[in-house]
């Protein structure tokens, strides 16, 4: 559950990532694909060479999404309908809760890499815990 | 037996060698306990772990913290053979602590983001990926004696 503390954190932390969403979202697709190949199975129909404009395009989306989840951190089951419905009955990324956790791990690995030690104990528990809040409304439809 | 390339034992190495095994350590469990609170359930002994601080601070999690990173070195010494290295430790977490072994996967993400930020640039995504198979060999490993 995030408390307002929580959120107030997550707020901070993201008016800092905007400015860089393309380069935050593409970072941590790379960072994925490098790490758990599986999850290149998604996108055989994308060039995943390292700063391929489809990465890069492709970062700033999911990047985008979750600045709207932040803007709307109350409310994120109705903030993220579309998405939850599109992940639910095109994408289908199998198995829902798994596949995304690796997501949410590299995210947070460039989050740290890029603030050192401002990714304190309690920013890494709360954008941890939203990123699990993200990722259940995204599995939310799918059975 | 898993297989490390050349260059992925280079990039272990030169991590490990910028580890201060006492402060990661302390820090990679303290965050499990305050990322994953669930986790606080083996560690009912451990005294003040009412907050944040309170677990940064406490003796007993540092102290357990550094013991768990200076085994997690044995496994980087002898990467040919790691679920032999930890056949003993593994039936110990089963038999005798009773962990569910998802935990261990926990704790090797949280490592990896304890790495991350006190190495930042320097933790290249090449880098992240060998550190993420590192942490799921030895996770593996210590679930390996579990029956």
């Amino acid at each position: 559950m995030l408390t307002a503390e929580d959120k107030k954190v997550i707020q901070q932390i993201w008016s800092k990532v905007q400015s860089h969403e393309e380069e935050f979202g593409a970072e941590a697709l790379e960072r994925m694909f490098s790490s758990h190949p599986q999850t290149k199975t998604y996108f055989p129909h994308f060039d995943l060479s390292k700063g391929s404009d489809q990465i890069r395009g492709h970062g700033k989306k999911v990047a985008a999404a979750l600045g709207t989840a932040v803007k709307s951190i109350d409310n994120l089951s109705q903030a993220l309908a579309e998405l939850s419905n599109l992940h639910a009955y095109n994408l289908r990324v199998d198995p829902p809760r798994f596949a995304l956790q690796l997501l949410s791990q590299s995210l947070q690995v460039v989050l740290a890499v890029h603030l050192g030690k401002d990714y304190t104990p309690e920013v890494h528990a709360a954008f941890d815990k939203f990123l699990s809040a993200v990722a259940a409304v995204l599995s939310e439809k799918y059975r | 037996m898993v297989h490390w390339t050349a260059e992925e034992k280079q990039l272990i190495s030169s991590v490990w060698a910028k580890v201060n095994v006492e402060e990661c350590g302390a820090e990679a469990l303290a965050r499990l306990l305050i990322v994953y609170p669930w986790t606080q359930r083996f560690f009912s002994s451990f005294g003040n772990l009412s907050s944040p601080t309170a677990i940064v601070g406490n003796p007993k999690v540092r102290a357990h913290g550094k013991k768990v990173l200076t085994s997690f070195g044995e496994a980087i010494k002898n990467l040919d053979n790691v679920k032999a290295t930890y056949s003993k430790l593994s039936e110990l977490h089963c038999d005798k602590l009773h962990v569910d072994p998802e935990n261990f996967r926990l704790l090797g993400d949280i490592l990896i983001i304890v790495l991350a930020a006190h190495l930042t640039k320097d933790f290249g995504p090449a880098c992240q990926a060998t550190w993420q198979k590192l942490v799921g060999v030895v996770a593996h490993a210590l679930a390996y004696k579990y029956h």
